[in-house]
């Protein structure tokens, strides 16, 4: 709703959009109780903010520019509220929405800004909730809003999708949204109903980039792939304890058959053009692993290789961890520990505990005990949460 | 039974997160849908706008209300069957007004003819 409005405001107005939604949304809060809920809410509260956004645009078109483009439609009585029920229609609303990504993904701004204005905006996340998914204060998370927003006041209109440099941004969007499904995924914060939240509004994004022909290219489909394929294995990833389980003992059973299968639909779909994106390897990867019913089953030597593929479009010292843990699996635990000796930029995962947590897996293979346990207590004075402190700890125990 | 009317009064709202704000919405439908299925509503009455004009004097000046910063605004009301004035106290005690600041309710008996 705030996408849509910003576009009838301008985006250098996006605050008053931000203000008529919040206004609607109070309106709601307080007639309600009294009055009892409309058959329809959404439809209502859209209703609401449509006509506050009438008597704002009435009121202040004199004081105001808004959205430049719309200038003179707004400014007739005759025009005004035909040209706004059109711009609030359902159809509009999505390309909004995308526009408004593309908008939030400015090449001005670092990559967790425009993650946290992705969430501001679009998710309609408060910035405490974003501070807790991403392990930082309030105060830095509302300061970082505050810049990002001024970024997108400077272009005064909302991201054309028909521009020459839409292709260029795609990528930016995609890495945003994968950020974004990562910290859902992967994060350290605390709070598992938080991080599905990141997970599903990842994934609700990124299927609308699929729903725009100038935004449905093969990297999009892949990245929405990805995504289903991961959240797949969301269920799996605490036991029946509430604890963290690893990717090996994980109950494959609790995985989500239908997120897989539409992952893969969409992994088939994206198998076209020239270019075989990050997106298209990771997601290929995650399919691997939901094709083994058990972790002894796995193709690990087809992994090892899409690793190396990895390794040559995205290199990272995460990247090359995985693989050479991959590696331990195909070819033995002495094996991997090699791979991770060699790995450029090590010094990078000091603080990383699972780099600690996989030094140990393997020495722990190797029946080193002692050092295996040096690594895991590594770890475990690295944990960012009580989840992963509770899993590396059980780690931990085994070596006694 | 006699009716009332309850006036929900407060200062000015505090700003609050959407789940806050929810939540508070929550209560008031719970207290609310508590009172009808008891049978104590006559009418749920409406919320009322925080601006208006005020009418004073002889003169009928006009004024803008000075509603939005005033601590005692009545920002709705409430139509109430119950047995006594006591009756209609009690249940006013569990409205959520009192969760926020300067809130009050104002209990009066609607004064009956013959």
């Amino acid at each position: 709703m705030v996408a849509a409005l910003t576009r009838v405001f301008g985006i250098h107005n996006l605050e008053l959009a931000e203000d008529v939604v919040q206004d609607a949304f109070c309106r709601a809060m307080e007639t309600w109780p009294f009055r009892g809920v409309p058959d329809n809410p959404s439809a209502w509260l859209m209703a609401t903010a449509k006509h506050r956004a009438i008597d704002v645009l009435r009121r202040e078109r004199t004081a105001r520019t808004f959205a430049p483009e719309l200038g003179r439609l707004l400014e007739s009585e005759w025009t005004l509220v035909p040209m706004v029920d059109e711009l609030l229609a359902g159809a509009s609303i999505k390309d909004d929405l995308l526009r408004m990504m593309f908008s939030c993904c400015h090449p001005k701004l670092r990559e967790d800004v425009q993650v946290a204005l992705v969430l501001h905006i679009l998710c309609g996340f408060g910035g405490d909730e974003i501070a807790a998914a991403f392990f930082s204060t309030e105060a830095a998370t509302y300061k970082r809003i505050a810049r990002g927003k001024k970024v997108l006041a400077e272009s005064k209109r909302l991201f054309d999708l028909t521009d020459h440099d839409c292709a260029a941004r795609l990528p930016t969007v995609q890495r945003a949204l994968y950020l974004l499904f990562n910290e859902g995924y992967h994060g350290a914060s605390a709070e598992s109903a938080v991080r599905a939240d990141l997970c599903q509004e990842a994934i609700r994004l990124a299927l609308l980039l699929l729903d725009h022909s100038l935004t449905a290219r093969p990297s999009s489909y892949a990245l929405a792939a990805l995504m289903h394929l991961h959240a797949a294995r969301l269920p799996g990833r605490l036991d029946a304890a509430g604890n963290l389980s690893s990717l090996f003992d994980q109950d494959r059973s609790r995985w989500d058959v239908h997120l897989v299968d539409r992952g893969r639909q969409l992994l088939d779909q994206s198998a076209s053009g020239p270019q075989i994106t990050e997106y298209h390897v990771e997601a290929a990867i995650a399919a691997i692993h939901a094709n083994a019913a058990r972790a002894e089953e796995t193709d690990w030597n087809r992994i090892v290789e899409l690793y190396n593929l990895l390794m040559t479009i995205r290199p990272s010292p995460v990247v090359a961890l995985n693989r050479a843990i991959a590696v331990a699996q195909s070819e033995g635990a002495e094996r991997g520990l090699e791979e991770i000796q060699a790995i450029a930029g090590l010094e990078c995962m000091a603080d990383y505990p699972f780099y600690h947590a996989a030094l140990g897996e393997l020495e722990h293979r190797c029946n080193r005990w002692a050092i295996a346990r040096r690594h895991f207590q590594a770890a475990l004075a690295r944990a960012r949460n009580p989840m992963e402190l509770r899993f590396l700890q059980q780690r931990l125990d085994s070596c006694a | 039974m006699s009716q009332f009317v309850y006036l929900y009064r407060s200062g000015a709202r505090p700003t609050r997160s959407a789940e806050q704000t929810q939540q508070e919405m929550q209560r008031w439908m719970t207290w609310l849908k508590e009172l009808t299925d008891k049978g104590h509503i006559k009418d749920p009455g409406h919320p009322l706008e925080r601006s208006g004009k005020l009418v004073t004097g002889k003169a009928r000046t006009v004024t803008d209300g000075p509603f939005a910063e005033a601590k005692d605004v009545v920002g709705g009301y409430t139509l109430v069957e119950a047995s006594d004035l006591r009756q209609a106290t009690d249940l006013a005690a569990g409205c959520p007004i009192f969760e926020i600041a300067d809130g009050t309710v104002e209990v009066r008996p609607i004064m009956r003819i013959g």
